[in-house]
């Protein structure tokens, strides 16, 4: 009798998994429309309505033709979706903890179950306040627990993401300082490179003068540049600690003190929590406003790209300023208030994504306060765990702060590996897609030379990240055996290498069939 | 050290995991990992949080019984809309946003994503089919956030400062838009005529000048009365700004594209198109332009192209002119990008691919007839009135009930008593309107039903 487990190992090691992603060669939908056919039939429209005049549209607005749309039936719909979600790697499928910054971790099913429920997905937003007494009780209860998490006094959900938090908040600091007549004074954002991009970029939307600060030596942001920049002229620091390195700052209270003395605001981006629930939290260090992810620290589906919530938490001063409308309790009831003249306005239709929020409402209510603390010290444990294996591994390095521990993530860098054998981490990230994992090189620019930032969250086994790290060091050794294997990947997936011209070349780029097609017949095949 | 419970979702949670984790580290506790955190920054107390409910029947339980204190709609007959609506989800579009790969998938290669990558780029491409444009978005957070950001992208490409809203927009989409553009852009609004409900042309006239980087209007507009778009967009580019529409997609089935009537940035909600309401979480963003190199440089949002690979006759994608965004420059690229409403953007195609030319067209034409047949029924009632009585209007009108005396909040509360969510009161938002009413119709609405709102109406109105 074969013993099939055995040789599924060497040497105590699995084998690197046979893997090969579903590979459908799927034509673009518009290439499946059979004219006629149709996957969808609308309730019928009664006689009595039918025969009802309507005031005659305005002249040209009636449409001339039917859109030119696909045509299938049901079934060929559903076929050719379920085959595109077969090319793509959900976090459900892989161990996606190559996509450092992002926290991938498990989205619960009961989670999902319940966020679906008729009694929530059927409600409208501008429901009378009596019929949505249950929906506001979870919204209001979840701003408690990110009150809690962070210190902070007062809470909006509405943001739709984090980046949309970090705008809100920045859109915060612009109203306080309007409220003080220190608005035209005050004109500059102080942030560090290792931040969100979104922390720049938001800050230049509200309209301020972006200022960047480089991390020191040893991988720090720089105090003293952070207190040669500060000043009149300083409306905020916005900046997140642990930074996307994973080092923590242990003179971040300092960095805050620097912007308070000069009279500025602090805002903590907090898309890097995961690792210090119940740890340490932005109101002891100071800072005066926050923003967290639902869809990263708080395990809710990252769905593609959204939908998503970004939660801005503030001090009792700043409350005012939230985004409308707020939910308050009166006695056993809530409600929705919009009276506060200081506030921002909107930022985000409605409440929000008022279904993720219940989802993340469910995650807390399941872990309660130890388990948020047991996500926090897990999640570091095994970043810390996968950081040693990894770093066994010849050619990759993890920049600063040498023989320090790291929060949730760590920035590596393969410059070594790359400078020896020509592979660059990129290449790395698609020859791991081979084996079913999804890695990702960082945020531009690349202050760390031919980075990858690798997160395990708390979400991931010893043997996931065991097979990880075991992935790693198998393209690593590829890179010098056979570099051609890695810079030609990847070899596994639906597709290979994509001609990156087309995509900036406004002759040839197309975001649409119809502009596809069109160019083509200008253009002609080349 | 709190008690050793082994959680569900935290498989290293097993204590003899994490001792042989930490052996293989050299650490001798976790609280090792965190020795750069200063003793003052630790936080001072445990979580004040409830108990946990760890087991998934007794979570499951409690949720339960938190949204059994609500009244969906799929229990009463609603016609709220306002932004927001009603409308058949498919159960194929259930089916495949909740699929495991898309619904957890998040920023994947083009090579391990290349589903998500097309299933994206065909939902812009069907999009592109609806409104006669060359270029559609990934999805942007909503429909006030597409009509932001277009704002933003007409001052950008004209190099203007100005731009015009129109008085009938939503006020919580004015609201956005003005807070998010403020600081490169100066705000005006123009008036909307009282007895149409749609835009005052002179009222526009007057405010029109060199300065005029856009106008922004909504067609059909908040009171849902469609508006004369060829002689706006007449209006508008002979003073060399840009139209900015925000349109319901779902209308576009009967009502012209909007490209075609020389809209030049086109936006909106998809929350039409195979969402669910979820109190307002069904919503996702859409910016569409004609293919002008100069002005998809003005995007924010990532774009999708199309694209050979290395094996003739296979399908790549990617981003298109990726530094544009602020993922590749921060504060020099356009706005911010970042996660948005992905799946929604996905589940739009669906929708649209099992709709088809004719299910939108049928979608269409039996909102308008219903629409028309509410607004006979309705103003047939004593006392009540239609606002804007001789419009043609899409999905929503303004029924006025000043003639009866009665708050639109009174009769709203005395119509939930039969089971019936009335119209959104507009009393407090558009004060010149008086007490009135903003009600929708969509094609889950049988003649039974606008018959039962009608009758009902009629008995809470009476004197």
């Amino acid at each position: 009798m074969q013993d099939i487990s055995a040789a599924r190992f060497t040497r105590g090691q699995p084998h690197l998994r046979r893997y090969h992603q579903a590979r459908w060669d799927e034509p673009v939908i518009f290439e499946l429309s059979q004219p006629g056919e149709r996957a969808l039939l609308l309730p019928e429209v009664e006689p009595a309505i039918a025969a009802t005049a309507a005031a005659p549209l305005p002249p040209g607005m009636r449409r001339a033709q039917a859109p030119a749309l696909p045509q299938l039936s049901q079934n060929r719909v559903l076929r050719h979706y379920l085959r595109l979600s077969q090319e793509t790697l959900g976090a459900d499928l892989n161990v996606d903890i190559g996509q450092g910054t992002c926290t991938m971790k498990y989205n619960p099913k009961i989670n999902e179950q319940l966020a679906r429920d008729e009694r929530i997905s059927q409600l409208h937003p501008l429901q009378d306040e009596s019929t949505v007494q249950g929906m506001l009780q979870v919204m209001h209860e979840m701003e408690h627990v990110i009150e809690e998490v962070s210190g902070m006094d007062a809470v909006s959900l509405q943001p739709r993401s984090g980046s949309q938090a970090i705008y809100a908040n920045i859109a915060m600091v612009r109203a306080w300082f309007e409220a003080r007549g220190e608005a035209g004074q005050r004109d500059e954002i102080i942030t560090t490179i290792f931040s969100h991009p979104s922390d720049a970029a938001c800050a230049k939307v509200v309209g301020y003068k972006v200022i960047t600060l480089y991390p020191d030596a040893d991988g720090y942001p720089d105090l003293a540049a952070m207190q040669a920049a500060v000043g009149p002229r300083t409306a905020a620091l916005v900046i997140t600690n642990p930074e996307d390195t994973g080092i923590f700052n242990p003179r971040i209270a300092q960095f805050v003190q620097a912007a308070h003395d000069v009279g500025a605001l602090a805002c903590y981006d907090q898309a890097n929590a995961n690792g210090l629930l119940g740890i340490t939290r932005a109101r002891d260090a100071g800072f005066d406003l926050c923003h967290f992810n639902l869809h990263k620290t708080f395990a809710t589906p990252h769905a593609c790209g959204g939908p998503a919530v970004g939660a801005c938490a503030v001090t009792q001063a700043l409350a005012p300023f939230l985004p409308h409308p707020r939910i308050v309790k009166d006695g056993q009831r809530y409600r929705l208030q919009t009276d506060e003249k200081t506030s921002i306005g909107k930022v985000a239709a409605f409440m929000g994504a008022a279904s993720i929020v219940l989802r993340a409402y469910a995650w807390v209510m399941n872990l309660g306060a130890d388990g948020l603390r047991e996500v926090a010290e897990v999640a570091v444990l095994n970043n810390n765990y996968v950081m040693r294996q990894l770093l066994q591994i010849k050619g990759l390095s993890a920049p600063y702060a040498n023989g320090k521990s790291r929060i949730e993530q760590v920035r590596y860098s393969w410059r070594e590996l790359s400078e020896e054998t020509g592979v660059h981490a990129e290449d790395i990230g698609l020859r791991a897609a081979d084996y079913g994992v999804h890695y990702w090189t960082s945020h531009h620019p690349y202050i760390v030379a031919e980075p990858a930032t690798i997160e395990p969250t708390e979400a991931y086994s010893r043997a996931d990240l065991d097979e990880f790290v075991q992935i790693m060091a198998h393209i690593a050794d590829e890179a010098r055996s056979t570099p051609q294997t890695v810079t030609s990947a990847p070899h596994r997936c639906p597709t290979r290498r994509v001609d990156t011209k087309y995509l900036e070349d406004p002759r040839q780029w197309a975001m649409t069939w119809r502009a596809w097609r069109r160019k083509l017949a200008e253009h002609g095949a080349r | 050290m709190h008690p050793k419970t082994v959680y569900p979702y935290i498989p290293n949670s097993v204590p003899q995991v994490k001792a042989a984790m930490l052996a293989a580290t050299g650490a001798r506790s976790i609280d090792d990992f965190y020795a750069d955190i200063p003793a003052a920054l630790r936080a001072p107390r445990a979580m004040n949080l409830p108990a946990p409910l760890l087991s998934e029947a007794r979570l499951k339980r409690h949720v339960q019984g938190l949204l059994a204190r609500n009244r969906p709609c799929s229990e009463v007959l609603s016609f709220l809309g306002g932004g927001c609506y009603q409308h058949h989800v498919p159960a194929i579009c259930d089916e495949i946003n909740g699929r495991s790969e898309f619904l957890t998938a998040y920023a994947g290669e083009p090579y391990e994503d290349h589903g998500r990558f097309q299933a994206l780029w065909e939902y812009c491409s069907m999009m592109g089919e609806l409104l006669h444009l060359d270029v559609v978005s990934i999805p942007t957070y909503d429909g006030l956030q597409a009509a932001a950001t277009a704002c933003c992208m007409a001052a950008r490409y004209t190099g203007r400062q100005r731009v015009l809203l129109a008085g009938n927009l939503s006020p919580d989409k004015c609201s956005h838009i003005r807070t998010y553009g403020r600081s490169t852009i100066v705000f005006d609004s123009f008036a909307f005529d009282a007895v149409t409900g749609s835009i005052d042309q002179s009222a526009l006239a007057a405010q029109l000048g060199p300065d005029v980087a856009a106008v922004c209007i909504d067609n059909p507009n908040y009171f849902g009365a469609i508006e004369d778009g060829p002689a706006l967009a007449r209006l508008v580019h002979a003073s060399g700004a840009l139209l900015v529409v925000g349109v319901d997609p779902g209308s576009l089935g009967v009502l012209t594209a909007p490209g075609d009537y020389g809209a030049d940035i086109v936006c909106g909600d998809i929350q039409t198109l195979g969402m669910h309401m979820n109190y307002g979480g069904g919503h996702g963003g859409f910016i569409a332009t004609r293919d002008e190199p100069a002005l998809v440089m003005q995007y924010p949002s990532r774009l999708f192209g199309i694209a050979p690979t290395e094996v003739p006759g296979q399908y790549g994608f990617g981003d298109v002119a990726y530094q544009r965004t602020s993922f590749d420059k921060r504060e020099n690229g356009n706005e911010f990008v970042g996660t948005a409403a992905a799946l929604w953007g996905i589940t739009a195609g669906v929708y649209l691919a099992s709709m088809g030319p004719q299910g939108m067209a049928e979608l269409g034409e039996g909102i308008l007839q219903r629409v028309a047949y509410a607004r006979a029924q309705i103003a047939a009632i004593p006392g009540v009135r239609l606002a804007h009585p001789g419009s043609a209007h899409f999905k929503e009108f303004v029924v006025d009930f000043n003639a009866t005396g009665r708050s639109v909040a009174t009769i709203n509360a005395l119509l939930r008593e039969h089971a019936i969510f009335g119209g959104h009161d507009l009393s407090g938002l558009f004060p010149q309107l008086g007490q009135a009413g903003l009600y929708a119709f969509t094609e889950l609405h049988s003649q039974a039903d606008i018959d039962t709102l009608v009758q009902t109406l009629a008995l809470v109105t009476r004197p």
